[in-house]
This record gives C-alpha cells, structure tokens and sequence, in this order.
C-alpha cells in the first residue's frame, strides 16, 4: 500500500481547463474524498492518478516514484466504477478470477485468493452463480471484490454508491468503511454527496470549479472552512450567512450587524467594506435576550432537533435547536451566536478571514 | 378547500393487495405525508382519491360527497405527479394557464393573468415565464408542474413524489416553500414520499403504509417518538433507530423481545462497557460507532468529545421502546 502526492497537477482538454494546479497528498493507508458539485473536476483528478488520462503538466507520485504518464497497467492501482462493469457470461468466481488469469497466476494461487476476498466481502455463497441474477449489493460487492484480488497499491473509486437508493446506499457507505479499516488500503473516492464525504473520508478534498478550494480532516473543514463554497456546500442545512458592510481590524473580537454589536473569534487578519459573518445553524441559539432580533418565518421538525429559518435585517437564517423549544411562525426572538465558532468572510474574495479560530488551518491551506 | 375522507378502501391487483382497509381522515387544511416504502400502496392510494383507479372495496368522501360515482374532473383534485409531464411546445406561461383555460373551469382572461403571474412569482420562476418548457433545468420543469396545480382552487392537492428528482440542495429549499405556500392557501395537500425528511419536516399529519396497511397515524412528532409498531419506530430517523434483544439490559416489561433505542437515547458513563469502532464527524453532531456484546450499536455525542476506536465506554438506554414478538409496541 502507498502514499499518493499530487504536485501541481493540471489537465486541459483543448481550450477548457478541466482542473488548475492542483497540489495534495494522500497518506498511505487513508481513505480519502474528493468532493465537489458536477463539473468540478474531481472525476478527471481521479482519472488522472489512474493513468485513465494524462495530465497536461505537472506530477503523480506513487511511493515515490513519478508515475504520471505511465500507461495504467504499470501503475499498480484498481478502479471501481459508478456502473460496475462486470462480464454478464461468467460466474461470480470467474468475474473474481479474471484479472488473476490475464496476469498469469497460478490456478491453486488464484483460487486461495478469490476464496480469501469471498470471505472478506461475505460473498462465500454466491460464487457459483451468474452475475445475471444478483442483487444490486452483490454486484457492488463482485466488483469491488474483482478490484481487491489483485493487491493493488491503492483503490480508485468513482461514485461507487451512486446507483444505489438511499437507505441501502447507507448500509453499503458502511460496509465499504468497514471494509477499508480491516484492509487498510490507500483509498481515492470521489462523490459529490457532502454526507457521504464527512461519514466515510479521513480527508477530503473540496474541489469546484477546477480548484482545490480546501483540504484537511472533515472536522477542519466542517469547523474552519476556508472560502465561502466550502462554508456552503458542507452541512445541512449549510452555513448562514448574512452579508454587512463594515470593518474589523486584526486583533479586534466584534463586529457590528444592524446596529448590535457580536463577538466573534479574535481576528488575525483586518477587513473592510462587504464582509459576510458565516455561522452554523447549530450554533444559532433562540434566546429573550439575544440583541439581534429576528423573525419565524418557518419550522421542521427532524426528530431531537428542528430547523428554525428567521428572517433578519440582513437576511434569511436557519437555526438548529432542540425540538422542545416552541417557536411560532410570525413570532419575533432574540437571536445569540455562539461566538467561538462564527468565521468571517471577505465577500468580494469568498475567502475566510484569518482568526484565532482557523489560523492553524488555513496557515497550511 | 375540502375535507376528504377515506373509510375502509381496498384495492388489489391480481394476488398482489396494493391497499387493504385504509381509513383515515384528511382535514380541511391538513399537510398530510403518507410515508412508505416502495410497493407500500402509497401512489395507489394517491390513485384511488383522484380516481385514476377504481377501489375494489371502501369509499372516498371528497366535501361530504360520495365520489365514487365521479370521473376524475369532477372530483376537482390537482396532481402532481413525480415525472413532470409539461407540454413541450408550449412556453412556461402557457403551460400554467393550460388548466385554467379547460372547459370545465373556464376562467376570464385577466383572472388567468393574475393566477399565473402570482403562482410564478411563489416558485421563483416569474424570469422564465417566456421560455419554451424544454428549456429549463429539471428544477424549474418541476416547479412548472407544482405550478400547473397550484394555479387551481382545487378540493386538495395530491402530490407523488414531486421532489424526488431534485439535487439536494433545491428540495431543501422547496420543502421549506411548498409548506410555506399550503401554510398561506390554507390547502389540503396529501403528499407521497418515501424520504422520511420531508415526512417530518412538511407534515401536520403523518400516515405509514406497510405493504397496503395504514399502520400508524398521528403528528410527526407522535410518529417520531411514540411508535406502535418497530416497523414505523425503524422507519424515522437518522441515523436508524438501535435494535437489540431484550435482555441485553434487561429492566423492561414482561413479553419485550426487542428494544428501540434512538441513538440519542443512550446516556453515556454509566452502564455496560461497549468498544468504540469508529468515530464519524458530521460537523453539527459525531456519532459513534460501538459494538457491545456483538451488538452494533450507533449513538451521538457531543462535537467537541475526542473519542478514538477501541476505546471502552460505558452505556445505557434511556426512554428504551419495547416490542413483543410480533414487532408490537409494549407500553
């Protein structure tokens, strides 16, 4: 199993630039996500570390060692498929079989392996059927287990889940992890499900646009997100934000919004002009004396907690509060933020500013 | 807007009994979400109310009417269907006054302007009102179609599905705007999903269906937290309710073969010593991933706890659900 280093990687394909320079590595034994909306560019990264296409210009190290215009077959990685390609005319062992065959291996060889990948996946008792009649979960598992006979250095995987519906794609995300933790296997998965993402990955990616927007644990970027795009297409519902103008200078701890003065992490960094003070809805509290006033506008009920959305004199603001609080539509309440983890934004730039909160991260990012 | 009313409704297809005695009453003004599985009689029932189907057996009182007897246009209901079906050669606009302009409601001229324009305007698509149908996102095409029966004063709204072939992102936003729009129409919507977010977060009523059954019906929060059955107790909730043999704690009443625990519902520090398997971190909650005694068990706990895999902690169910052996609530 391998470490994985992008430097500075790029792909054009004519006069569209699928992905700018990028640069990240993925640590041996990690399973790591790449993230973003449709046309981001993460699938062509992915396709990149593959050998599936080659970069326009810069580096893919594996264990070291520059890979990055080697056909696929000399680069040691497996791919899984959204769509799992497998042959319909052959049996579940054979479809294991097969890329054992094509490399020459011995027969008792090939058949302890494929025994041993059966037991890993739970798929003992299929192997004499037709892929034909399988399930959606047993071919999944046929697939990834045809990646897995073959030792590869690292797994690439594309939207593997996406076919599945939501409750059995849910059972499958857990499977896969269970499955990465007993073999340890360096891991590249890219989806464009936030959830899946922060319940799966030990790091993520957030890609969009062609540009690696942040990279860390989903902690960091769930807590200290770097720009405005991560901010909103991680959690849901995502980050608030209301948009002021005004200034904060390095050092300084509040700001000011319609009037009321609010606390906020102590900043490294000083602004002025459109900012943008981004808070969770989870750590937006309902409270008599909160300053900052809004109103009701609408309740969901999700169980233990409920989304409240208020309007504000700066907009729109969802909170996340325990679902015995009563608040009613058209009521007006006072609003608290809970202040260490509110990060402030530059809206012209979309990036955070730098405070006492995110400084670690984004120092490296 | 109207009441509806179901009594004893029945519907089988060759051997397959796609809805079997369904009762339940919709009140005039009432979000009401039937939640099921695939193949739990959901769009059937949907069908039977707006009589695109003939019931076997039962009857539909639409308004204090009996309307067994009435064509689908004379029960004056408005579906919404999850393929959005719009008229391809016609413009946005057009396609909204279509059921306006039908013999049957024949509206005047400025009547329809300003049903259309106001609709437009509620599902943000006043920009596009000019644009052929086909050239939109699936989003809009979807909002259209909301649209096409909104633009109605029907007896109640049936919806199947309507945002299930959205991103993620916009049925967030719809689900808060459609509860927003039957909120201030004061309409009787009856709504078919089998995505139990939108069960709980749009519904002042919520009927489970099990294969053609009407098997609970009550708010989402009676739902939620006062199950009757293990069937509806595992069908909210996210991340799904814990099932565990009865004696794995023991404390429950006589007959208990199984309990529900709601991951919230574990209290951590006390109790029985359970392995910590894995940590995820969703941002505004972590969960954990135990195993106790072989048992995998899933519980939150609080975002700024460190918890790492293989460390032992102790737990204990808190409110626990009971159930006998038919799956059956114990209370």
């Amino acid at each position: 199993m391998a470490q994985i280093q992008i430097k500075n990687i790029r792909k054009d394909f004519g006069s569209f630039n699928a992905v700018k320079e990028s640069s990240f590595t993925i640590e041996d034994g990690e399973f790591f996500m790449l993230l973003g909306p449709s046309g981001c560019g993460k699938t062509t990264t992915l396709r990149m570390i593959a050998g599936l296409e080659l970069p326009t210009s810069g580096e893919i190290y594996l264990d070291g060692e520059e890979i990055s215009q080697l056909p696929p077959s000399q680069r040691d990685i497996a791919f899984v498929f959204q769509m799992f390609a497998l042959y319909p005319h052959l049996n579940v062992r054979k479809n294991l079989s097969y890329p054992l065959v094509s490399q020459g291996m011995a027969r008792a060889d090939i058949k302890k392996k494929v025994d041993e990948v059966a037991g890993i996946l739970g798929i003992h008792d299929i192997l004499n059927r037709p892929v034909g009649g399988l399930s959606g979960g047993d071919r999944q598992r046929v697939a990834l287990g045809r990646a897995i006979v073959r030792d590869p250095k690292a797994f690439m995987m594309d939207e593997p889940l996406g076919a599945l519906d939501a409750e059995f794609r849910e059972h499958m995300s857990e499977e896969l992890r269970a499955l990465h933790d007993r073999m340890k296997a360096t891991t590249v998965y890219v989806t464009h499900d936030q959830l899946e993402a922060m319940q799966m990955g030990d790091k993520i990616v957030v890609m969009n646009n062609a540009v690696v927007e942040q990279f860390g644990t989903p902690q960091q970027i769930y807590d200290m997100p770097a720009t405005m795009f991560v901010a909103d297409f991680i959690g849901s519902p995502s980050m608030n934000f209301l948009p002021f103008e005004g200034a904060v200078e390095s050092g300084g701890a509040h700001v000011e919004l319609a009037g009321q003065k609010l606390a906020v992490p102590v900043q490294r960094q000083g602004a002025s002009g459109k900012l943008v003070f981004g808070v969770r809805p989870e750590h937006v509290a309902l409270s008599d004396t909160g300053g900052y006033r809004g109103e009701v506008l609408a309740s969901e009920y999700l169980g233990t907690t409920q989304i409240i959305t208020l309007g504000t004199a700066n907009g729109e603001i969802k909170a996340r509060v325990d679902s015995g609080q009563v608040a009613k539509v058209g009521e007006k309440i006072g609003l608290s933020f809970e202040a260490p983890r509110v990060t402030l934004f530059d809206e012209t730039t979309g990036r955070a500013l730098r405070s006492e909160l995110n400084e670690g991260v984004l120092a490296h990012g | 807007m109207a009441e509806v009313v179901l009594k004893n409704l029945s519907k089988s297809f060759g051997d397959t009994h796609a809805v079997s005695d369904v009762s339940m009453e919709i009140p005039d003004g009432a979000f009401v979400v039937l939640l099921g599985p695939t193949g739990a009689g959901k769009t059937t029932t949907l069908r039977l109310i707006s009589g695109l189907e003939k019931a076997d057996q039962g009857e539909v009182w639409i308004d204090g009417r009996n309307v067994a007897s009435e064509t689908p246009a004379q029960r004056d209901v408005a579906m919404v269907f999850q393929q959005y079906s719009l008229y391809p050669h016609l413009t946005v606009w057009d396609n909204l006054a279509f059921p306006l302009k039908s013999p049957i409601l024949n509206t005047p001229k400025d009547e329809i302007t300003r049903k259309v324009t106001e609709v437009a305007e509620v599902l943000q698509i006043s920009h596009k009102l000019q644009n052929k149908a086909t050239a939109l996102s699936g989003g809009e095409m979807q909002r259209v179609s909301i649209g096409r029966a909104l633009v109605r004063d029907p007896s109640i709204y049936l919806m199947d599905e309507p945002l299930s072939s959205l991103d993620a992102k916009l049925r967030t936003d719809l689900r808060v705007e459609l509860k927003r729009i039957q909120a201030n129409l004061g309409a009787t919507l009856l709504y078919v999903t089998h995505d139990q977010i939108e069960a709980m977060t749009m519904a002042t009523h919520v009927g489970v269906l099990n294969e053609g059954k009407l098997v609970q019906y009550g708010t989402p929060r009676e739902i939620y937290e006062d199950p009757n059955s293990l069937y509806v107790a595992s069908r909210l909730g996210i991340p799904r309710i814990n099932l565990l043999p009865a004696d794995l704690f023991g404390g429950v009443p006589t007959g208990t073969v199984q309990i529900g625990l709601r991951p919230e519902h574990i209290s951590q520090g006390d109790g029985l010593e359970a392995e910590v398997k894995r940590v995820e971190h969703l941002g505004d909650q972590k969960r954990l991933h135990l195993t106790l005694q072989g048992h995998a068990i899933t519980t939150l706990a609080n975002p700024d706890t460190q918890y790492t895999p293989g460390a032992m902690l102790k737990i204990a169910p808190h409110k626990p659900l009971c159930f006998d052996a038919n799956g059956q609530r114990i209370r």
